[in-house]
């Protein structure tokens, strides 16, 4: 399992960044040569280490549509436009003490982690990223779910004075998440608060977000202003936007593909080769048995 | 007016000369592969626009110059095409044939975009004036009718490709459909008049 306390976590582990730039020159020489070489054969692939993505990366390269649908929108606009406090959160739906809590009255009570994932996109790139936050479920817990409650939906602020990308309806507004209790309840399954020990920046979701670290990442849903507990199923904005492509559990799998590409394999941030990607984001150990039954080709 | 092919020679280099810098001094980005494809695919299609564009704007400003470029636009955006392609199968699938022949079969954006390269092919390959010769001006100019579908083919593969953001796309779109607008317009009027 890819959990690790903080204290595991050294300077050596992450990318020194001269490092890091010499390789994105290798890289880009390897990509001048790359194509000159006519030779090459099948994509064995790399089994490296999960060492964690430079924070420079993880920090500009965001899918927050909110802001921008480039990777590079939300590090531009977002720090500057949106406020992280005071920030609530309104728990309603399925439980017995609904309400409206502040972020802090949220968090507070409980005892941070430290959770290093792998976080594997829908369009087939992936990071590893040291995370802070505590476990969904610890929170859940307190509103007191009842026994309606069997899936839990999350939404995203939807701010048009904050975030210019709300003026584009690329997304039915506002972004919608959901996960099924048990999936909400897992101990894997993180809220988090900050990543490289530093509080999150608004391009990754500040102050609040979901890390499901064996679904696509569209599924660990930013900036949560909402949690409710439901009898039926969300239905959250991707599927809602195309549902042939997205279903609801999402789950990484290499063997069901997107209709439009192979999720067979996957490029790690940093690296030349494409890597396998593992079943479950290489949490089966952990998760599979959530889905015991299902089939996942329809349950996508 | 003996500058305007070799400025326009130069001016076409441009986009390469600076995917290229920007490759040397490791600014690609977070993710340098993404960003060298998507590069080389913009400016496949930009420059397909282009070629597609020297003859209505020749016939709009009456610069009749333009034509000696139509030919060096056209082999521009075969060069970018094939660079683009390149960079897919070398740098993208580092040459994992059979991931490539999975994705031509399975992907309708990319059987879409291959289909595009190779309707590409033949103009390319005749476009010597020897070439013109022997095939004959009609025939050549038959042949070379094939450049409209490949251009849909393309804006369509870039359409297919983006998740839901479809804005870049649609300005290449009405890009394309004005001048194959043009040429539908000027033809159905031609044959009004025969």
């Amino acid at each position: 399992m890819l959990i690790r306390p903080a204290a595991d976590l050294r300077d050596h582990d992450v990318t020194d960044q001269a490092l890091y730039l010499d390789r994105r020159r290798f890289l880009a020489l390897g990509a001048a040569a790359g194509t000159l070489l006519a030779a090459g054969r099948g994509l064995a692939a790399t089994t490296g280490d999960d060492a964690p993505t430079p924070f420079e990366a993880v920090t500009t390269y965001n899918n927050y549509y909110e802001f921008g649908t480039a990777k590079e929108d939300p590090a531009v606009s977002a720090p500057s436009r949106l406020k992280l406090a005071p920030w609530s959160v309104a728990v309603d739906g399925e439980c017995a003490k609904p309400g409206t809590v502040a972020l802090d009255d949220l968090i507070k009570p409980l005892k941070p982690e430290e959770r290093l994932y792998r976080m594997r996109c829908v369009e087939g790139w992936s990071m590893v990223i040291p995370w802070q936050g505590v476990p969904l479920g610890q929170v859940l817990k307190r509103f007191e779910p009842n026994s309606k409650a069997k899936y839990v939906e999350f939404t995203t602020l939807a701010d048009k004075a904050q975030m210019p990308g709300l003026r584009v309806p690329v997304l039915d507004w506002p972004y919608v998440e959901g996960l099924r209790l048990d999936e909400a309840m897992h101990p894997l399954t993180l809220l988090a608060t900050g990543l490289y020990g530093k509080d999150l920046l608004a391009q990754n979701g500040a102050p609040l977000r979901l890390v499901v670290p064996w679904k696509y990442g569209f599924k660990s849903i930013k900036s949560i202003v909402r949690i409710r507990f439901s009898e039926t199923q969300p239905m959250n904005s991707w599927q809602k936007a195309n549902r042939r492509e997205y279903g609801f559990y999402s789950n990484v799998n290499p063997d069901v593909d997107h209709p439009r590409w192979s999720q067979a394999s996957e490029r790690r941030i940093g690296e030349f080769r494409r890597r396998k990607t593992l079943m479950f984001n290489g949490y089966a150990d952990q998760v599979a048995s959530l889905y015991a039954g299902m089939d996942l080709r329809v349950d996508y | 007016m003996r500058w305007l092919k070799p400025a326009a020679f130069a001016a076409a280099l441009l986009p390469l000369a600076w995917l290229l810098w920007r490759a040397g001094f490791g600014s690609l980005g977070v993710n340098p592969v993404e960003t060298i494809n998507r590069f080389l695919g913009d400016w496949a299609l930009r420059f397909l626009l282009i070629a597609l564009a020297v003859t209505p704007v020749r016939q709009w400003t009456g610069w009749s110059a333009l034509a000696r470029l139509r030919r060096m636009m056209g082999l521009f955006a075969f060069f970018y095409v094939c660079l683009h392609l390149a960079s897919y199968v070398g740098i993208d699938l580092f040459f994992d044939w059979a991931a490539l022949w999975a994705d031509v079969l399975k992907r309708n954006f990319i059987t879409l975009g291959m289909i595009a390269v190779l309707l590409l092919v033949p103009l390319a390959l005749t476009s010597t004036n020897a070439m013109i010769r022997r095939l004959g001006g009609a025939r050549w100019r038959r042949l070379h009718l094939l450049v409209f579908p490949a251009s849909i083919l393309g804006v369509v593969h870039f359409w297919m490709m983006v998740k839901a953001d479809i804005r870049e796309p649609l300005v290449y779109a009405v890009l394309l459909a004005v001048l194959l607008g043009w040429r539908l317009w000027g033809f159905a009027r031609r044959a009004q008049r025969a």
